[in-house]
């Protein structure tokens, strides 16, 4: 890693936490010739608008997202209902084919308030842990967590109102979710009373689906009304604890989106679609610090931006893969 | 096009124009608003701890409330394993916690079907234990005398269930009410036709709980508390002598008393004579 991206690495996870991305103070010359060579120039700009005129609209990887996600949160469904059971439990806590699962920002939840841990507990979480470092940190977020799903028809909604000018996106300070984070943790461990998760949607959804629903959906609802005609993606953006306990994990995950300087017409596709657009500032113009750029820890890696952008500036990278082959 | 705008500016950032400065505050008060909002509802969430005082049963092996509370992840895995389907998730207006299991016996007990006290193999946090922690104290009364002998299994090398302490204990709270008292007898379905609860009998099936309603009684004199009982020596019918000084029958609850509440699921009489006091210690 070249001294640029490691310093860009270190500010992604500050930007995780509620920074806003800045302008770079040094940009190495190969990405500077690039943006230099991008400037002006009339062919690049005609390349740009033949190749938008003709780009055509892929869905790929949102459908195998929500195939994954539907297809996760089922199983929990089926194997209570049909007796299957394949994954028991909800995505609080759950046994698959018999190994614990423990989410990460649960399992934290009743360590700081019980102050006492099994080894069950402990196994659960570690197994997690190991899986969405594996698999990505915030992978969680996208491709498992049901409100994330019922956030995203929202957002379809709310950007619908928006294009109608009935509406517009009120943003909100995103350090809130790193104060929300810590205010949680303190709870848990002053009050003894694991708080978040009486209104986490994310165990509500998951334990609504399961064991069937309850009131305190109407909180869900509530969560989505707010997201729908104030602000977009509340709750994931500028709230969820869960997102960022993931995000932490996924500063070491392998499996990450890479931006590719060269091919990028700097349209901002990308950051239109992307629920956290802070960390694709490196694609807005002059801002690439490398040609070759990994996504920061808080990208959800749902590849909303991979199948938007018309020229595959945006793929997905599993980290060392292609020193294998 | 010189070169010189092709260096990212870092330097010192320019005074906020009038427009921006509000922008900014708006936004601000609106992160207000979502703290508020959030921080609003999740003390909301805190009501069930202010409640722990007020008793509920929690399934068998349950650590005590503001315990069960802090580890409880509200997974809901005892729940998937109950053979009876006795645990159920508490609600937003139960006021016990959002997601956290309870039982109301009255509706289905639990009846042990599972032998092995499954719901506390289930649990991955250990709020429904077998062995509580050392630092954890035992409520005097709360810990059972000898280890429950459950009446399905007396007759196998390990007769007892893996229970410490007592989830309740039954109580005898409408007197007046019981059919044993007033000598009457019981016969039909207990409970009416429709009603769901299940249990298992052993003269039927030991490991396929049947409906309650499909197991009608015919009894000269009522002693379906003290006859379906799963416990061994928790509940007899004994001969009371009455204020009057006549002689009269009575259920009467002992120490080996779980709380259960199959009593109180099988009492014929509305509302059931025989209720469980959840939480509540023996005291002699």
């Amino acid at each position: 890693m070249s001294q640029l991206l490691k310093r860009r690495f270190f500010e992604q996870i500050k930007v995780m936490f509620g920074a806003e991305p800045s302008k770079p103070a040094e940009i190495a010359p190969a990405a500077q010739a690039m943006h230099f060579y991008k400037k002006g120039n009339r062919d690049l700009i005609a390349e740009k608008l033949h190749a938008r005129a003709h780009a055509e609209h892929k869905n790929t990887w949102r459908n195998r997202r929500w195939a994954t996600l539907i297809a996760a949160n089922l199983l929990f469904v089926l194997s209570f209902a049909l007796d299957i059971q394949i994954l028991e439990g909800a995505l609080t806590a759950s046994r698959f084919v018999g190994f614990h699962l423990i989410d990460l920002n649960s399992a934290l939840q009743v360590m700081l308030a019980h102050k006492h841990i099994i080894n069950n507990l402990l196994i659960g979480t570690g197994t997690v842990l190991v899986l969405w470092v594996l698999l990505g940190g915030r992978t969680f977020c996208s491709w498992v967590c049901p409100y994330h799903l019922l956030a995203e028809w929202a957002e379809k909604i709310h950007l619908y109102l928006a294009k109608k000018r009935l509406i517009t996106d009120q943003t909100i300070d995103r350090r809130l979710r790193t104060v929300f984070w810590i205010l949680f943790a303190l709870l848990a461990f002053a009050t003894g009373y694991t708080v978040f998760e009486a209104i986490s949607p994310t165990g509500i959804v998951s334990r609504a689906l399961i064991y069937g629903p309850g009131l305190a959906l109407l909180w869900v609802l509530a969560l989505l009304v707010f997201e729908i005609f104030f602000s977009r993606r509340a709750w994931c953006r500028y709230a969820c604890p869960i997102g960022l306990t993931y995000g932490v994990v996924g500063i070491v995950s392998p499996v990450r989106i890479k931006y590719k300087l060269a091919e990028c017409f700097h349209e901002g596709d990308c950051r239109k679609v992307c629920l956290v657009p802070h960390v694709l500032d490196t694609v807005i113009k002059g801002r690439a610090v490398e040609t070759e750029i990994p996504i920061g820890p808080d990208c959800t890696r749902c590849g909303l931006c991979v199948d938007t952008c018309p020229t595959g500036s945006l793929s997905f990278e599993i980290k060392g893969l292609s020193k294998l082959t | 096009m010189s070169d010189d705008d092709q260096k990212p500016v870092a330097g010192p950032t320019p005074p906020l124009s009038k427009a921006k400065r509000q922008t900014n505050r708006r936004r601000f008060l609106r992160t207000v608003l979502l703290t508020g909002g959030v921080l609003g509802a999740a003390l909301s969430g805190f009501l069930p701890l202010i409640y722990s005082q007020r008793k509920r049963l929690r399934p068998p092996g349950a650590l005590d409330e503001t315990d069960f509370l802090a580890s409880c992840i509200k997974c809901g895995q005892c729940v998937q394993v109950c053979p009876v389907q006795a645990i159920k998730l508490a609600d937003l207006i139960d006021g016990m916690g959002v997601g956290t299991p309870y039982i109301d016996p009255r509706r289905q007990a639990c009846d042990f079907s599972c032998d092995a006290v499954q719901c506390v193999l289930a649990c991955p946090t250990g709020t429904l234990t077998y062995h509580k922690p050392e630092f954890l104290t035992v409520r005097p009364g709360a810990d059972l005398a000898a280890k429950p002998i459950l009446l399905a299994k007396e007759k196998d090398p390990e007769p007892t269930l893996n229970m410490t302490e007592r989830m309740g204990v039954a109580r005898l709270t409408r007197p007046e009410a019981c059919l044993a008292i007033q000598g009457k007898g019981f016969k039909g379905q207990t409970r009416g036709p429709d009603f769901k609860g299940t249990m298992r009998y052993m003269d039927v099936d030991r490991w396929k709980p049947i409906r309650i309603a499909d197991h009608p009684y015919d009894v000269a004199e009522c002693d379906l508390c003290a006859r379906e009982c799963p416990i061994k020596g928790a509940i007899s019918i004994e001969t009371v002598f009455a204020p009057d000084g006549s002689k009269r029958k009575s259920p009467v609850v002992h120490e080996p008393c779980v709380g259960c509440g199959v009593c109180e699921m099988v009492c014929p009489v509305e509302p059931s004579c025989i209720t469980i006091e959840a939480r509540e210690v023996w005291k002699t």
